[in-house]
């Protein structure tokens, strides 16, 4: 509140005792970057370079997986799944992740950009969901004999596509868009019990699907001819992730935004 | 090395070939729609404008 007179009125600042003044400077700082206005641009600056990365890690991993990897001696050549499918099951959570966050910072802080962050992830995550499990039945039918199993792993990630598809769904049916951020992001909070969940299933369940060999105690267990292309893929879709979220939050930032003068001449400006 | 050998998998292809594909099309997806639906929130923009300079 005391931050919102001063920044319409900086002209006279409130006399207060010199180390509020200071705490209350941070806070405009950080207003000034979770502001639509300051963010809009700066994810345009931003976008190109992100994508940019994306598109040179991609290279790079699809070169990494498909002719350096070794066939693997059990699967042979269909462990080059693994390059899309691990890291895309890896995205699903942590973009849920991420999600989560931003919608419990927009209820406790009350922030809008937030808002649009928990929004923009929501369909990125689901899509990274349902690759993670395309691709897990392209490499299960070879090599498990069946496309699907109701095997913990496997259920488990597909209520997270439906926990995505819940949160997509409730905030369409809103009409006001606050009231709808914080409705979805109640449901993203609730649902963040389905992650541990997916995350140790092969260890609280007897499972076909196998269990962590990069991300658990001690040293991976894999080699560093499969463990490259697969980090490098896992940090291209992590820019990919920034790339299209934040292509999502200016289209949002737009919409949301119309009744300011900036979004205005913004718009007015580009015929 | 033999490209025919290369693309078939060791027999895997239609599988491993179809994984990749699948991440060809979320990745393009999610870039082209919002792209496409950023040329629609301007033009909605735009008109919204218009109008509401006309009404005053």
């Amino acid at each position: 509140m005391h931050v919102k007179c001063i920044r319409e009125n900086p002209a006279s600042p409130p006399a207060r005792g010199e180390g509020e003044l200071v705490e209350i400077y941070i806070l405009i700082g950080m207003h000034k970057y979770a502001s639509p206005k300051t963010f809009y641009p700066l994810a345009g600056t931003l976008i190109p370079w992100l994508a940019g990365a994306t598109v040179l890690l991609l290279a790079l991993g699809l070169y990494l997986g498909l002719f350096v990897a070794p066939p693997d001696y059990q699967q042979g050549e269909t462990v080059r799944i693994m390059f899309i499918h691990v890291p895309a099951a890896w995205m699903s959570m942590f973009v849920y992740a991420v999600m989560a966050a931003a919608g419990a910072a927009a209820l406790v802080w009350n922030v809008k950009l937030m808002e649009t962050l928990a929004s923009a992830c929501a369909p990125i995550g689901a899509s990274f969901t349902l690759l993670a499990l395309i691709t897990g039945s392209l490499w299960g039918k070879p090599m498990w004999g069946a496309w699907w199993v109701w095997d913990a792993r496997l259920t488990s990630e597909l209520i997270l596509f439906f926990l995505y598809i819940g949160v997509m769904a409730l905030r369409a049916s809103i009409d006001d868009p606050r009231r709808a951020a914080r409705a979805a992001a109640i449901l993203a909070l609730v649902g963040v019990v389905n992650i541990p969940v997916i995350h140790f299933s092969v260890e609280w369940w007897n499972t076909l699907h196998q269990p962590a060999s990069v991300g658990r105690m001690g040293k991976p267990t894999i080699h560093l001819s499969i463990l490259m292309p697969l980090l490098t893929m896992a940090v291209a879709f992590t820019f990919y992730f920034l790339t299209a979220a934040l292509l999502r939050m200016r289209n949002e930032i737009l919409e949301r935004e119309k009744h300011t003068s900036w979004v205005q001449e913004l718009v007015e400006s580009r015929r | 090395m033999n490209w025919a050998e290369f693309f078939s998998m060791g027999g895997y292809a239609l599988y491993v070939w179809s994984s990749y594909a699948a991440a060809a099309v979320v990745l393009l997806l999610n870039i082209a729609l919002p792209l496409r639906r950023r040329d629609a929130v301007l033009n909605a923009l735009r008109e919204f404008y218009r109008l509401k300079g006309r009404s005053r």
